[in-house]
Order: structure tokens, then C-alpha cells, then sequence
């Protein structure tokens, strides 16, 4: 008897997610709200069953999510009864950071990596777990199951621990972290299929419906609400849209689509000839962004 | 498109996980490039980056070099190598594939190991206008020992040969010879260029000499599973499930063979048996599961079970001991010493233990065994390892995941290597300890002194064996019973077989602490004067004493100073190369972190820091 191969994915993960809990004094689940986010949410709930999960929830709200992310987040939560904390960097918001502002990166870095220090810290959290998966991105593809961060979150791509068999080496020295990628081996395709057949619950900005959006750099950006200024030339028009990807909305660009089921969205997936990242402005500021970022302390 | 249809195919497709090994540039990940390409796995924003890389980093003029695709750190797009490995993904009409690509270069061998410990296909790749190199050698073993069993040895680069068939059956002829050495299940040649694509995906025509089959239909007619149903159940626990209600399961991913709801179960640890109530499975609640199914069970009564334990049907087919003799692949550039403390990681627990025999390394070379005191970055040996507890496995042949460890270095957490078990070795609760009726207690009470270690570590000329000599008269005025192990007294005698290399020293202070230990047992207070050097020797000092009995004194002197002194002449001589290995000069001094005393010889004579020791005893009422 052997297993298919989302059944072998999905024993891993949880294999992974049980790890952590097991070894480490004080882990918690990064909490995105996208669709892997969902995905590792799920399979923490069946490592678990039919206790709750043994650690808190963590978001690191830049303030300029999408509101049916938000909304999304909340019923999750107390539909599944789970510990979320929310962080805000208090002192981006002083400062008032944001992305039309500030551009991507510097809000990326205020916001989101910064932000996200300043939780990991607070808290004294010794593990994190993060949605990634291997396929995303080529750095990414690159990086352990397990990843160490040193007092100051950074990933060394030079200097990463072996990982022999699922044999993870937990220890680490006071100050250090780990980021855990349960979905390291899974594809977008792998992921979507699981949702499907797990009937997991994901925020509705991934199916196609007429959304307002205007055209800027290239990019269907959705007016999410009345921050987004409209320059000189851009129009607001009702489009069917989705989202890959789901990030900071002025910052994620939408596809035209009318995939309005999951059944559709897969056969949209299988059709298609671009990948999901291409919707984020992050990745693609300069060659190799992706593993500055990441060396940097953002995921 | 029917959904459905194509469901029921994904969920029918074979999952293979396969690695790409080989020596530097023979064109690893220009193949994997090459898959990923050929079977659309790649997006078109993805190629477009990639041509705009190869404008800067490629090897291909103009041309898009696949190995970008590939190569994702930026150290390794400007070098042009691979690093570390990538794990990449990509699907046919048959299979799932995950494919590692792993680094030719021999300075990364460690991550061509990481790549192999999880994949059931090598894909061996040799450039045809090179032949059979060192690196070969050594993944083609590597496969062997971590039971990669399926193999393909791809002859790369036939485009630079103009296809010629010469060529590829001299390397068949010499790879033939080579493996006489492994047990391989399966062992394909192919003739290909990666960079083109001709038997990858497609057969190529400018190759009618051969007539097998492409590397992917091949790669796709493995037959990789080795069912363990058969087996007995197993299964490490991993968590314990325990919630304020009255449920309590145990967690774990099995591990070998099928369990039935009222299968009765042996705890291996205390041999108490229960039988299983219900089995939650990540499809909920099942009859039955089977392995490398993450499972939660519960059992009819209350036992004993904790992360660390193994439950299982068969008693008789886990082996437990605290010696066993396994494979090594060391993976530090701090070389492995034996007598050495480390940790030991298995599936479920973490034990320290030590490799005690060093039986032999493996020349990557002539595959011949060689001695070997130590083991360098990227050697292969053969040892015994003992652990300070007894734990639970297979043989790694039976079974990779209760076979297998890794080793912790203690004080950075590195991992730094990995191990293969292959049996166990005689129990140590074997061999029983005299029962000591007369006991250190009791020697202590009629000296009416407590015994301890007063273990001074510093550098040569620092002042050691000075200040012990003054604090051993001092003690002796006290009437105290005392015995100084020092440098000359145990080099020209117990140790005179023992140099100055790295491997030597640790097996000097071993002796000495061990000595020291038999000395204070008998009741002794023991002064022990010995550069020590390396912090894991003090450390395994230390670990042989009972708590506050060992005293760790660091003689802080800088090495300017000692070697103003330089009462031997010692400095002299390694400064002008004639000694080697000499501590401070050539060979490392690591400073004590949290020494109990730390005696600044700058600023007190001997007398004076003899007495700060003495203050010390008096207060912690040793005297
Ligand atoms: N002519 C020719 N060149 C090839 C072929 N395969 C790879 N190359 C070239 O060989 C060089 C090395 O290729 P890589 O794929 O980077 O080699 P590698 O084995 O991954 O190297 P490391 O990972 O650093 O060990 C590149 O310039 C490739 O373009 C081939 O089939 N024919
Ligand atoms: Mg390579």
C-alpha cells in the first residue's frame, strides 16, 4: 500500500508542524491569510486533532491589507477558536509608512520585515512557521525545510545547516530562531488541488467578481478603499478579476479571469504560462531581491 | 478540460524524488534546467528573468543558460557553481517529480549528501569529454551508502564529441568496472546533451547507435517502492496528544507495517503492552493505517508513553543499545575526534555520546579502508559510536528513518555529520560496574575533607603549575590529602605515547580527566595542570565529575606576556617553526567562557592567587 502524492505531502507537513510543537519552547504560525497560510492552518488543526493546536496565531498587519482579507481573518479565527495575536508596527503608522508613499520597498521593509522583528521579539518566539513553498521562487528553492536566523533574523544562504532525512536539527542558542516551512515541497498546483479536495475555506478576493481597479506601472490594482489616490489619466473601471496572490492591495496586481470556482481557477492554473509571484512589485526591484529580502529577516 | 478525469490521473501519478550528482560543471543543473523547460514547468515571466540573467551571468553567449534557472543565490550565479542544493518540481503524463540538484564541488559534498538522504533515483551525470573524475568516485559511493538503489549514469555533452559512440561505451566500460564496487538494483547509461535536449525528453536522432530509452521514460520506469507492509508495525512517538477532557493519544508517522484497531502494542521501552482503541488518521478517525501515515492512536488503558519512545508489535525486530558501529560522513571543517563529545540526533530524541573507535576511512579514490585518528570535512568512515544512554533502531539498510542520526556539535548547535547504523554493538549494562561498598562518601568522611578537581587550564607559561604548587603546599599545611597531575608527570609516562596533534590532545586530556576522576573518587582533592586547550575536552572533563566537584580555574595570562617569559623556550622554538602545533602560535587556544575561578596573573604573584583559590574552597566549604 502506498500513498499518492498529496497524501505523502500532507504526512510531512503535519510530520513537520508536530516537530516544532514538540521541540521548541515557544513556536508560532505566521498567519498570512492567503491560501497557503490556509493550507498550513488546516494541516495544523488535523496534526493536532482533536486538541486545539498547541500555539498561538501571529499577523503582521501592514495596515494596507485588503479589507475582505481582514474580515476573512477574524471569522477564521473564531470559527476554529484559535489564538491570534495581530501586530502593527506602531511606530511605521507615526510615521505614516505606506506603499503610495513610500514605495514598495521601503514599505515592505517598515511594515512587513521590520514589523514582523519587532513581534518575533516581543514575544520571544523561538520558531516560526512560514506558508512558502519551494516553487515560488528560485532563492526560495534554495532554502531548508528548517531555517536558522541569528539574533538578528538574518538567513545565511552560504551557511546552512545540512538536512539529512527528516532527522531536523532543532537546537539552537538563546537569541536564535527558526523559520519552518511545512509546504516547502509542495507546488501552487498541489496546493489548490488540496483545497479542493479538503473543501478548505479561502478569502473570496481569489475568485473572479467585478472589482473596481485602475491601471498603473502595468498592473491591475484594485481600489480597495479611498487612500489609493487616482493620478491624472487613470480611471477607475469595474473589471472581472482575481488574485493569485494576495498581499498589501496597491501592491498586488490583479488577473482578468472568470474563474469564479476552484474547479476553474485549476484548470485557469493549468492553462496558464505565467507564474503567481509575476502579480508582486517586490520581487522583481533587482536580480536576486527576493534573497536580499530574505537575508534581511523578511520571510 | 475535465476536472475530474484529470483528478483521478494526479492522484494516480507515481511520486519520484530523484538527484542530480556528479562532478563541477558536468552539467547538473543545465538538466534539471533542461526538465523543468521540457516539460513546461517553467512560466514565461520565469524564462524572460532568466534570459536577462544569462545576458550577465551566463555561460551561453547570447543563448539562455538553463543552469540560471537553477542556480537561485546570487554567490552562485556570479561563480557560476552550484552551492547548495535547490529543490525543484515538475510533472509528466506518469509522475511527480522532486529533484534535487546538488553541487559538484567537492567543498560541498555535504549538500550533495543532504540531497541524496531523501531521494530514491541518482541521476549520475559524467561530461563525456572528461570521463570519470574524483567527485564521481565519491557521489557514486555516497549513493551506495545511503541506499540510493536506482541509478543513471547520464553521459553528458555528447554534442561537443559530435555524438560519437566511442566515446560513451569507454565510459560505460569504465563506470562498469567502478560500480563492481556497490550493489546498485538498477543502473541505466544514456548518452545526452543537456544543453540541447537530445535524450532527455525526446530521442535524439543524431544518436541511432542508441536504442534504449530517453531519460525520462527511463527515470519514469522505476520501480522504487519498498513496501514495508509486510513488516511489523513501528512507529517512534512524536507527541503526545493530551487534552484537560479524557483524551490522550500518542502521535507519530509509522514507520513500518499496518496497525488495526485491537492490534496489541509493546511500549519498547518498559515492554507494558496496550491494545489500539482508535485510530485517528488525517482522514479521521480508520480502521487501520500503515506506514508513513501521520497517525494519532489511542490505546485501551493508561501506560506510560513519551516523545523518546517506540511502540510496535514485534519486540524482537528493534534493537536497543547505547554502542552500535555505523557510517559516518563528517561535515565540519572542525575535524571529528574521537572520545569527543557530541550530540547524537535520532528520529525522536537527542543523546550525547562520543565515536570510540575510529576503524577506518574510506580513500574516495581506490574505495580501499585507511587508518585514521580524525576525520576532515567530507571524509567517509567506519566507527563505534557510545552513547551515555541506550536508544532504539534498525540497521539503516532495514530502515532509513530508525537507522539513521546526525551529529550536533555541542557548542554551536552545527550539524556536523551524519550516520548510517549498521548493528549494534554488546550492552553496556553488560558490563556491570564492581559494586563499591566503600564509597567515595565514605572515604571523604575519614580524610574529613570533601574531594574535588581543581582543574587549571592556560596557555604554556602562563603559570599554571606554579600557582598549583603553591596551593598544593598550602593545602598539605591544612593537612589536607592532595595530588598534583601535571604536564611532565603524566607526558613522560602515561602518555608518552601521545604527540601534539589535535587528535592527541583529546586523548592526553582524556586520560588525565579520567585519572583524575579515579583520584578524586579515592578522595583526594586533585590539582590538574594541563593547557587543556579545547573547550569540548574541558567540557568532557567536567562531565565525569558529580556537580560542583569539578573547578575549572583559568590562568589568564596574555600570550604576549607568555611568551616574554618563555620560561622553556618554547616560543622561541615554535616561533621559529622547529616545534609545531604549539598552542597560541599554530595550534588554537579556546578561552574558558564560564570558568569557576579566573586568575589574572598580571596583577597578583603566585602567592596571592594560590590564596584567592583557597578563599574559594573555604567558601564553598570544600575545606
Ligand atoms: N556543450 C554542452 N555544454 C553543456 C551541456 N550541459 C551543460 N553544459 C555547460 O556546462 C557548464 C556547466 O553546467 P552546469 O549545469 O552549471 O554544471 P553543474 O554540474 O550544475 O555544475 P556544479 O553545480 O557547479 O557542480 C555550463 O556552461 C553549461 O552550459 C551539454 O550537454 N553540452
Ligand atoms: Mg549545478
Amino acid at each position: 500500500m502506498t500513498f499518492n502524492h498529496l497524501k505523502k505531502l500532507e504526512s510531512e507537513s503535519i510530520y513537520i508542524i508536530r516537530e516544532v510543537a514538540a521541540e521548541f519552547t515557544n513556536p508560532v504560525m505566521l498567519y498570512s491569510i492567503g491560501k497557503d497560510s490556509s493550507v498550513m492552518l488546516h494541516l495544523a488543526i488535523k496534526a493536532f486533532a482533536p486538541n486545539k493546536i498547541p500555539f498561538k496565531l501571529l499577523h503582521v498587519d501592514t495596515t494596507w491589507k485588503f479589507k475582505e482579507m481582514i474580515k476573512f481573518r477574524d471569522q477564521t479565527i473564531k470559527e476554529n477558536n484559535l489564538d491570534l495575536i495581530v501586530h502593527i508596527n506602531q511606530e511605521g503608522v507615526n510615521n505614516k509608512v505606506g506603499p503610495i508613499t513610500h514605495g514598495s520597498k521601503t514599505h515592505t521593509d517598515i511594515m512587513k520585515t521590520q514589523s514582523l522583528k519587532q513581534a518575533l521579539n516581543k514575544y520571544k518566539f523561538d520558531a516560526a512557521f512560514g506558508g512558502a513553498r519551494r516553487d515560488e521562487e528560485k532563492s526560495r528553492a534554495k532554502e531548508r525545510i528548517f531555517s536558522f536566523r541569528d539574533t538578528n533574523h538574518r538567513w545565511d544562504p552560504k551557511n546552512q545547516k545540512p538536512e539529512l532525512w527528516n532527522l531536523f536539527n532543532t537546537k539552537i542558542s538563546t537569541n536564535e530562531s527558526v523559520r519552518i516551512f511545512p509546504l516547502s515541497n509542495w507546488t501552487e498546483v498541489d496546493v489548490w488541488q488540496y483545497i479542493y479536495q479538503e473543501n478548505i475555506a479561502i478569502v473570496p478576493l481569489y475568485f473572479a467578481a467585478k472589482r473596481p481597479v485602475i491601471k498603473r506601472d502595468d498592473m491591475l490594482i484594485m481600489v480597495d478603499d479611498n487612500r489609493l489616490e487616482i493620478k491624472k489619466g487613470e480611471k477607475i473601471e469595474e473589471k472581472l478579476i482575481r488574485f493569485r496572490t494576495l498581499g498589501c492591495y496597491p501592491l498586488t496586481g490583479a488577473v482578468e479571469s472568470k474563474a469564479s470556482s476552484i474547479e476553474e481557477i485549476i484548470i485557469e492554473l493549468l492553462e496558464s504560462k505565467h507564474s503567481e509571484r509575476q502579480g508582486r512589485l517586490i520581487d522583481s526591484d533587482q536580480i536576486g531581491s527576493m534573497e536580499i529580502k530574505k537575508q534581511d529577516g523578511y520571510f | 478540460m475535465d476536472l475530474k478525469k484529470f483528478f483521478i490521473n494526479q492522484n494516480s501519478k507515481k511520486q519520484l524524488k530523484i538527484l542530480t550528482c556528479g562532478s563541477v560543471d558536468d552539467g547538473k543543473s543545465t538538466l534539471i534546467g533542461r526538465l523543468l523547460f521540457d516539460s513546461k514547468s517553467i512560466y514565461s515571466d520565469q524564462i524572460s528573468q532568466t534570459k536577462f540573467e544569462s545576458e550577465k551571468y551566463g555561460t551561453q553567449g547570447k543563448e539562455i543558460d538553463l543552469a540560471l534557472l537553477i542556480d537561485g543565490l546570487q554567490a552562485e550565479r556570479e561563480q557560476g557553481i552550484t552551492i547548495d542544493v535547490a529543490y525543484r518540481y515538475f510533472e509528466t503524463e506518469k509522475c511527480k517529480f522532486i529533484i534535487a540538484d546538488t553541487p559538484g564541488h567537492q567543498e560541498y559534498t555535504r549538500n550533495m549528501a543532504t540531497g541524496a538522504s531523501n531521494s530514491d533515483i541518482g541521476i549520475v551525470l559524467i561530461d563525456a569529454t572528461k570521463g570519470i573524475l574524483d567527485q564521481t568516485r565519491r557521489h557514486t559511493f555516497i549513493l551506495s551508502l545511503l541506499g540510493v538503489n536506482h541509478i543513471v549514469i547520464a553521459v553528458n555533452k555528447m554534442d561537443l564529441l559530435n555524438y560519437d559512440k566511442k566515446n560513451f561505451d569507454n565510459i560505460v566500460h569504465s563506470f562498469e568496472k567502478l560500480s563492481k564496487n556497490f550493489n546498485f538494483l538498477s543502473k541505466r547509461y544514456i548518452p545526452m546533451s543537456a544543453l540541447i535536449g537530445d535524450n532527455v525528453f525526446s530521442k535524439s536522432k543524431k544518436m541511432p547507435w542508441y536504442a534504449d530509452e530517453t531519460l525520462i521514460s527511463t527515470l519514469e520506469s522505476f520501480d522504487i517502492d519498498k513496501s514495508s507492509i509486510g513488516e511489523e508495525f513501528s512507529m517512534p512517538i512524536q507527541w503526545v496528544n493530551r487534552s484537560s477532557s479524557d483524551f490522550r493519544g500518542y502521535s507519530g508517522t509509522i514507520s513500518s507495517g499496518k496497525i488495526n484497531i485491537n492490534d496489541e502494542i509493546t511500549v519498547v521501552s518498559s515492554g507494558e503492552r496496550a491494545k489500539v482503541r482508535k485510530i485517528l488518521t488525517p482522514d479521521g478517525n480508520a480502521e487501520f493505517s500503515f506506514e508513513n501515515q501521520a497517525v494519532t492512536i489511542s490505546l485501551d488503558k493508561e501506560i506510560d508513553i513519551s516523545r523518546g519512545d517506540i511502540i510496535t508489535t514485534d519486540l524482537d525486530k528493534i534493537k536497543i543499545a547505547d554502542q552500535f558501529s555505523a557510517h559516518l560522513i563528517w561535515m565540519h571543517k572542525d575535524n571529528m575526534l574521537p572520545e569527543r563529545n557530541y550530540i547524537f540526533r535520532f528520529i525522536n530524541s537527542y543523546i550525547n555520546g562520543k565515536i570510540t573507535n575510529l576503524e577506518y576511512k574510506i580513500n574516495i579514490n581506490s574505495y580501499e579502508k585507511i587508518a585514521a585518528k580524525s576525520l576532515e570535512l567530507n571524509d567517509i568512515a567506519y566507527c563505534k559510536i557510545a552513547l551515555s544512554k541506550p536508544t532504539f533502531f534498525k540497521s539503516y539498510i532495514q530502515n532509513n528513518q530508525l537507522g539513521s542520526f546526525v551529529i550536533i556539535d555541542q557548542f554551536n548547535n552545527l550539524t556536523v555529520g551524519a550516520g548510517m547504523i549498521d548493528f549494534e554493538l554488546r550492552r553496556s549494562s553488560n558490563i556491570s560496574w564492581h559494586d563499591m561498598t566503600i564509597d567515595k562518601k565514605k572515604r571523604s568522611t575519614l580524610n574529613s575533607q570533601k574531594p574535588c578537581a581543581l582543574w587549571f587550564t592556560g596557555l604554556s607559561g602562563s603559570g599554571k603549575s606554579t600557582i598549583a604548587n603553591i596551593l598544593e603546599q598550602k593545602l598539605h599545611q591544612l593537612n589536607k590529602r592532595t595530588y598534583l597531575l601535571d604536564g611532565d608527570n603524566i607526558r613522560h609516562g602515561l602518555n608518552k605515547d601521545l604527540g601534539f596533534t589535535d587528535a592527541d590532545r583529546v586523548e592526553n586530556i582524556r586520560r588525565v580527566a579520567e585519572v583524575s576522576k579515579l583520584m578524586t573518587d579515592a578522595g583526594l582533592i586533585t590539582l590538574i595542570s594541563f593547557i587543556s586547550p579545547f573547550k569540548s575536552e574541558r567540557r568532557m572533563a567536567r562531565d565525569l565529575f558529580d556537580t560542583n566537584e569539578f573547578i575549572e580555574i583559568f590562568v589568564d595570562t596574555p600570550i604576549e606576556e607568555c611568551e616574554k617569559r618563555d620560561p622553556k623556550g618554547l616560543y622561541k622554538k615554535a616561533r621559529s617553526g622547529i616545534l609545531k602545533n604549539f598552542t597560541g602560535i599554530d595550534s588554537d587556544y579556546e578561552v574558558p567562557s564560564d570558568p569557576e575561578i579566573k586568575l589574572k596573573t598580571l596583577l597578583k604573584n603566585p602567592e596571592e592567587l594560590a590564596d584567592e583559590v583557597l578563599d574559594f574552597l573555604k567558601v564553598n566549604n570544600i575545606i
